[in-house]
């Protein structure tokens, strides 16, 4: 046993026949049968909306921006939206997996996995979105400084929009990277149970040929810890980065210095929600509940009742500078974002990202799967609305009246919006068939310290020594609050 | 040329091996690997494992993308291509700043999980020894290396020191090259005696 644990801290492995055995079994199940129905349904749903989405791609490169609803003012909209929606998205694995792990907190085992695995499918969906905007995909590698012959003729290092290229670039490698590392032992688990040939040299590539020498699991350790310490700053950079596109502009509503931290604070918030969204269909379908407990989804109603407060005090911020400004263009973009045309959409944010998740102060709510899947899409609904309120409200009366406009989105734009999602949730649940959802490996370490059973082996060791304690002094003489072992 | 033969004992607990691990350091037994299912905390130390300079590689790699992120946009921005944005000045190095960190850290994480690989022996289509399929599982091994020249006194100290540390199996296992990647052939210990 590596270290102490209090009895009264809630087990991370729920069950009482569990052996190392039995977690393999739990988790390699999954990849082993046949997928359910549900699986079916949730696959043709997903498939079909991601075919949507091909054709409503493939339609705009083929005739162009135009096919979406932007006008003369709002030339940034949907796209944009959607874009950092999925980026933010996108933190919550990273956070996870490399700050949790930075912190010692046991309980990111049961997610990490497939937190991560969220990760990397919203950033590629992310990364759609500027590709397809730039119409001629086919010229996307202008973005990247190469020496060419078109001068030299080189992007531009002081730009924000450059910046976001390196910084979604390295997020999408280091993510993989490090998502890989964690999966390679456990593709080794898999590889040694299977049955046929194919599969076996399948798994047995996939695990780079994993055998679990201490030697490995050494540097395993030693680079998962380095890699933690390198995404934990990262994941804050991206966002950050993000948030430039926008502060860094001369538009009021987006010209303020709130946003790095607003941004990246938003970002985790929608990412636990998603995760919580996708954590809460995936325990119950692939019966995980022993390993992805209650006790996890209220973490991380933790996180989103932090992370939506800090969102909410930088939505007041705002207003209240705003005003302060004393500047009538920046009081005007924010009045107009508040009450204008669009109230309703910043009505919808404030709901869904400031008051809704204040219901987990209270702890019965916050150990309430039900809630927590609705509140979770609430919290996705409100987080997308931000965005769309931010660019959309402060693009759509600009300084010129005669040129307002009231955006409109075409079917394009919903179906590729749609499609993205379609295009997450194919990949997500082709990683829940063919991949370990939870970390094997992970989840036996924390076994012999946080799981139910060593909880009861613990409490009656305490039993057994209250018992030769009153023995030794007498029971009249024994304080019985000092062995209050009914926790 | 390493060994085809190995003596392997499985434990089914982590501190049964570890108890293992300090008999065969007192007795002077050389273990020639040690398995397990996940990593287990305080291993390489009482294996007296040295500590990985796989940071160390990391750190150069890193300040490698640093290195090259500034100086080849202070390259392209002042000598190459400057471009007169207003007046402002070309060597921007605040601006440098956002695309030189995520190269330093882009350096070091692709850097350091190649050297990780490497030095593991891990690729894609590599052909491990695969000493029992329930390593991944549930059970902690430690294998010894045996070859013609071991004597029986040996390999008879090993055995009796894994059953006495509490090994659930102690058996012999040799690897043939020419047969299929995976397999193995185990057979009963006493075998070898």
């Amino acid at each position: 046993m590596s270290h102490y644990e209090s009895p009264i801290r809630e087990p991370l492995i729920q069950g009482d026949n569990i052996t190392y055995t039995k977690i393999t079994d739990d988790i390699v199940a999954t990849t082993e049968k046949a997928p359910p129905l549900s699986w079916w349904i949730g696959f043709i749903i997903s498939a079909t909306f991601a075919g949507i989405g091909v054709v409503a791609i493939l339609w705009t490169i083929w005739q162009g921006i135009g096919t979406w609803g932007l006008n003369k003012t709002v030339n940034w909209a949907w796209d944009i939206t959607n874009f950092v929606w999925w980026v933010g998205i996108g933190h919550a694995g990273t956070l996870i997996s490399a700050v949790l792990l930075l912190f010692r907190q046991k309980w990111r085992t049961g997610i990490n996995r497939a937190a991560e695995a969220m990760t990397i499918f919203a950033v590629i969906c992310a990364g759609l979105f500027p590709l397809i905007h730039m119409g001629r995909l086919w010229m996307g590698f202008f973005i990247f400084p190469y020496p060419n012959t078109r001068g030299p003729l080189w992007v531009n290092f002081n730009s924000p929009l450059l910046w976001d290229v390196f910084a979604i670039s390295t997020y999408l490698t280091v993510s993989l990277l490090f998502w890989y590392s964690g999966l390679m032992p456990d593709f080794a688990t898999i590889r040694d149970r299977a049955k046929g040939k194919v599969r076996k040299f399948i798994y047995n590539a996939l695990s780079f040929g994993w055998t679990g020498t201490a030697k490995q699991w050494q540097r395993f350790e030693s680079l998962s810890l380095i890699l933690a310490g390198l995404a934990t700053p990262l994941v804050l950079s991206v966002h950050t980065i993000v948030s430039f596109d926008f502060a860094t502009s001369v538009i009021p509503g987006w010209h303020t210095t709130i946003f790095p931290p607003y941004f990246v604070a938003g970002a985790i918030f929608s990412g636990f929600a998603m995760v919580e969204t996708l954590m809460i269909i995936t325990r119950k379908v692939l019966k995980l509940e022993n390993y992805i407990t209650v006790g996890h989804i209220e973490s991380m109603n933790k996180i989103i009742v932090l992370t939506g407060s800090i969102v909410g005090v930088a939505y007041i911020t705002e207003l209240v500078i705003a005003w302060y400004s004393g500047y009538l263009y920046e009081q005007y973009a924010f009045a107009n974002r508040a009450t204008g045309e669009y109230w309703w959409a910043y009505a919808i944010m404030m709901t869904c990202n400031v008051i809704t998740p204040q219901l987990y102060w209270i702890k019965k709510f916050r150990r309430n799967i039900a809630l927590t899947f609705v509140l979770s899409i609430f919290v996705n609904i409100g987080m997308w609305f931000e965005r769309f309120v931010i660019i959309v409200t402060s693009l759509h009366n600009d300084f010129l009246p005669s040129s307002w406009l009231y955006f409109l989105p075409t079917w394009v734009d919903v179906a590729i919006y749609l499609g993205t999602l379609g295009i997450f949730m194919t990949l997500f649940l082709l990683f829940a068939r063919a991949f370990p959802v939870i970390a094997i490996a992970e989840v036996k370490s924390i076994f012999s310290i946080s799981s139910a059973q060593a909880r009861k082996h613990q409490l009656e060791e305490n039993k057994k020594f209250e018992k030769d304690y009153k023995e030794s002094i007498g029971a009249e003489y024994a304080k019985d609050d000092v062995f209050d072992t009914n926790y | 040329m390493a060994s085809n033969k190995y003596i392997v004992g499985l434990f089914d607990h982590e501190d049964k091996l570890i108890g293992a691990i300090r008999k065969c350091k007192k007795e002077n037994v050389e273990i020639t690997d040690t398995l397990t299912p996940f990593p287990v905390h305080g291993l390489e130390d009482e294996l007296g494992y040295q500590d990985t300079r796989l940071h160390t590689a990391g750190f150069m790699f890193g300040i490698t993308g640093t290195f090259v992120a500034l100086s080849v946009m202070t390259f392209i921005m002042t000598t190459n291509y400057p471009i007169n944005f207003g007046g402002k000045p070309n060597f921007a190095l605040p601006s440098f700043i956002p695309i030189t960190f995520e190269l330093t850290v882009l350096f070091a994480a692709v850097g350091m999980v190649m050297v990780y690989c490497i030095r593991n022996g891990l690729f894609p289509g590599a052909v491990p020894r695969i000493l029992d399929e329930r390593i991944t599982d549930d059970r902690f091994a430690l294998s010894f290396e045996v070859d013609d020249s071991t004597s029986k006194e040996d390999i008879s100290k090993v055995v009796n020191l894994l059953k006495e540390a509490g090994a659930v199996e102690v058996s012999s296992k040799e690897f043939n090259d020419d047969t299929e990647i995976f397999e193995v052939e185990t057979s009963e210990v006493e075998s070898l005696l």
